[in-house]
């Protein structure tokens, strides 16, 4: 299978061993990786704060660079939930637009999805023996209705210890633009977060999404509290080999 | 007399900013929205056919909205038919003039009012106080609200702000006739505003309500609630003056089967509420005037995609789930219309003029909770995304965002950019300056790494 890499322009630039984790893990799987090296940002940013005309351009940029795969895997709920939520309403019905955009974004998974529903695996070999909390964030819950499939994909790796996070469903206050333009809100919304994590003892900090774990973790760092953040493909990358 | 929303400086960040810390304020608010938004999930969840509902309440006001000039017309002649007035208002003012007329040709110089959104929008309380008229709010939230010259801070529970204690306080400060040793249990304040309101049911000679639903077929208005309050101002007055939103339409009685079921399980969490009163036209012995309010409706109707916000039955339920309206709470919106919905309603209805307005499609995270739970299926974060691409924006905002477009245009400017970055990781400040000093302020920066994902893979995986 011709596998294409979406990395995401934050994973790009601040979280490269995302990457290097979903390379290693899908080709540990089988899968031959590519990484379209046009590819840059898929406009979230831009469209979820206004500037539709910029993020229209990088919407279409993005289904230039990765037309032509059997699927594209990304390290993100919240940039494949906007390939495959919001591109469709950039556009009008009926558009060459409209018709690029339905043949690229239904082939746009987002990392657990790929694995359970395409790969139809949920063992990936891993070996993780540290105790790990999830946090589901808002884009992959409630827009790409992942649902208990990264709970799956960690129940299977050994060693790990996977404690519940309460409250899980509730947003951490990321909101792309929303933690700079609403900070108060955000930080109230980030530290109730905080709370509820280190109420678990866990020592990682686990998500699909490096985005929210940005903001949460920033917050962990700034009060010392000694949790780490993770992404769900660096934990499943992990082998007893690796380490 | 509570004041009115219309011009409130400032804008939601900072109204925010103040709220959250308001320790007091944020554990009323989370013991209040987690306990509500609890048991509409209970009474929610029981129903094996809830998603079918609120598709049908979707369908029937979107169809509704499609044929809204029809069906208000085909309302008019029923309600005239049964014996009532019906007046049609373009705008708050107009609506507060025929209100104050109606009002002044009974001769009474004080009204009870039945708990509404729609007169708290066009300010009505304040435009009656100006012909000399008192109005006497008789729903309890609404009471303590008035009684505590305050603001409305949520649609179905406007003194949500407030707990026991804060109740008690104003009621003995405020009220004339409170029971001695006046306690803060809830049966004993609800006690002490009953002794108040009794006298005010048998005296009032006009009454004024809105109505969550008026039926095009039959020319009938229902009001739910959950006091007996609104009720008692319904039946006893000589005069019963209806305001409502030319939206509340319902085509047919039957279409009242599928809101009398979504309404209460997504507003109060209760299967049924406790009092559903029903009125076609003039009952014997009252006069019955409509007044059909638009008040910028028709203009939302004409956006294609904000349009759905008319959908709404004001349930409350994306309030009681939004984790921003928890924590800024409802003042903070300026609106008689806080949390989600009124994130994209308010900058519908009164335009997006202030830097107020102008803030609010902005006062969202987008976590799409508010979208689950709405029984009208109103796609909240969309509209919210549309708002904020018709919003006015600030002028070093938008040269920010256009200078990240066209680096993010291009995979060279983006490489560039990346390595720029990287060669300089070691000098970014813990904190930054200007606005990026927003997130520094609570949080940590990601380290910058060493090499871009592009870099690694151009070095190790280019064949």
């Amino acid at each position: 299978m011709r596998v294409a890499l979406f990395i995401t322009c934050v994973n790009d630039t601040l979280f490269p061993g995302t990457g290097k984790a979903v390379v290693s893990l899908l080709r540990r799987l089988g899968c031959e990786v590519d990484f379209p090296a046009a590819q840059t940002c898929c406009g979230q940013m831009h469209v979820n704060t206004g500037y539709r005309e910029e993020g229209v351009r990088l919407a279409r940029h993005f289904t230039e660079v990765f037309s032509g795969y059997d699927a594209v895997v990304a390290p993100s709920g919240s940039c494949a939930a906007m390939v495959r939520e919001q591109y469709p309403k950039l556009v009008r019905p009926g558009s060459r637009g409209a018709a690029a955009i339905g043949e690229v974004a239904p082939k746009v998974y987002e990392l657990s999805e790929f694995l359970i529903d395409v790969l139809k695996v949920e063992d990936v070999g891993a070996y993780f023996p540290h105790r790990v909390t999830y946090h589901p964030t808002c884009h992959s819950l409630r827009g790409l209705r992942l649902g208990d499939r990264p709970a799956r994909l960690l129940s299977h790796v050994r060693g790990l210890e996977l404690v519940p996070l309460p409250a899980a469903e509730e947003c951490c206050g990321f909101g792309g633009t929303f933690a700079v333009k609403n900070p108060a809100v955000s930080a109230a919304m980030g530290a109730d977060k905080v709370r509820n994590v280190l109420g678990t003892g866990a020592e990682v900090l686990c998500a699909a999404d490096n985005s929210c774990l940005m903001h949460i973790g920033g917050t962990l760092n700034r009060q010392k509290a000694g949790v780490r953040i993770m992404h769900l493909a660096e934990i499943l990358a992990t082998t007893e080999a690796t380490g | 007399m509570s004041g009115t929303f219309l011009g409130m400086p400032g804008n939601f960040p900072k109204n925010a900013e103040k709220a959250v810390q308001d320790s007091q304020l944020r554990f009323n608010l989370r013991k209040a929205t987690h306990t509500i938004r609890g048991k509409r999930a209970s009474v929610v969840d029981e129903l094996p056919d809830w998603q079918e509902l609120r598709a049908a309440g979707k369908a029937i006001k979107d169809e509704t909205l499609r044929h809204l000039d029809r069906y208000l017309v085909q309302l008019e002649d029923a309600v005239t038919g049964a014996g009532g007035h019906v007046h049609w208002a373009r705008d708050a003012a107009e609506a507060n003039r025929i209100v104050t007329g109606l009002v002044k040709a009974t001769g009474e110089s004080e009204v009870v009012k039945v708990k509404s959104m729609a007169t708290q929008e066009i300010g009505l309380n304040e435009a009656l106080a100006e012909h000399g008229i008192t109005a006497y709010e008789t729903d309890l939230a609404e009471l303590i609200v008035q009684l505590g010259d305050d603001f409305p801070s949520h649609i179905l529970v406007p003194a949500i702000h407030r707990n026991r204690a804060e109740i008690r306080e104003i009621f003995l400060d405020k009220m004339a006739e409170t029971p001695e040793g006046l306690t803060d249990e809830p049966a004993a304040l609800a006690e002490a505003a009953r002794l108040h309101l009794r006298e005010r049911f048998l005296r009032s000679k006009v009454a004024i309500s809105g109505a969550n639903f008026m039926v095009a077929e039959t020319g009938t208005l229902v009001v739910l609630e959950s006091e007996g309050n609104g009720r008692m101002c319904l039946t006893l007055p000589e005069t019963l003056i209806s305001v409502v939103g030319i939206e509340k339409l319902l085509p047919s009685w039957r279409d009242l089967e599928v809101f009398l079921q979504l309404l209460p399980r997504s507003s109060t969490g209760e299967r049924m509420n406790p009092y559903t009163s029903m009125w076609t036209g003039a009952t014997e012995g009252q006069d019955f005037h409509l007044v059909l309010l638009d008040n910028g409706r028709t203009d939302v109707l004409a956006d294609e995609v904000g349009r759905q916000a008319l959908r709404c039955i004001r349930c409350s339920a994306c309030l009681n789930v939004c984790p921003v309206y928890e924590r800024a709470g409802g003042h903070a919106y300026g609106s008689v219309y806080p949390g989600p919905i009124g994130a994209i309603l308010t900058p519908q209805l009164r335009g997006m003029g202030s830097e107020l307005d102008a803030s609010l499609p902005y006062a969202s995270s987008l976590c799409g909770a508010c979208y689950d739970v709405c029984p009208v299926a109103i796609d909240i974060p969309e509209v919210l995304v549309d708002l904020r691409a018709k919003a006015p924006h600030g002028r070093a905002e938008r040269a920010g965002m256009r200078v990240a477009g066209w680096v993010l245009g291009n995979e060279v400017r983006l490489a560039k950019a990346q390595r720029l970055a990287t060669r300089f990781r070691k000098l970014v400040p813990r904190r930054l300056p200007g606005p990026l000093s927003a997130w520094t302020d609570t949080r940590d920066l990601p380290e910058i790494p060493e090499e871009s994902f592009r870099d690694w893979w151009e070095r190790h995986e280019r064949p």
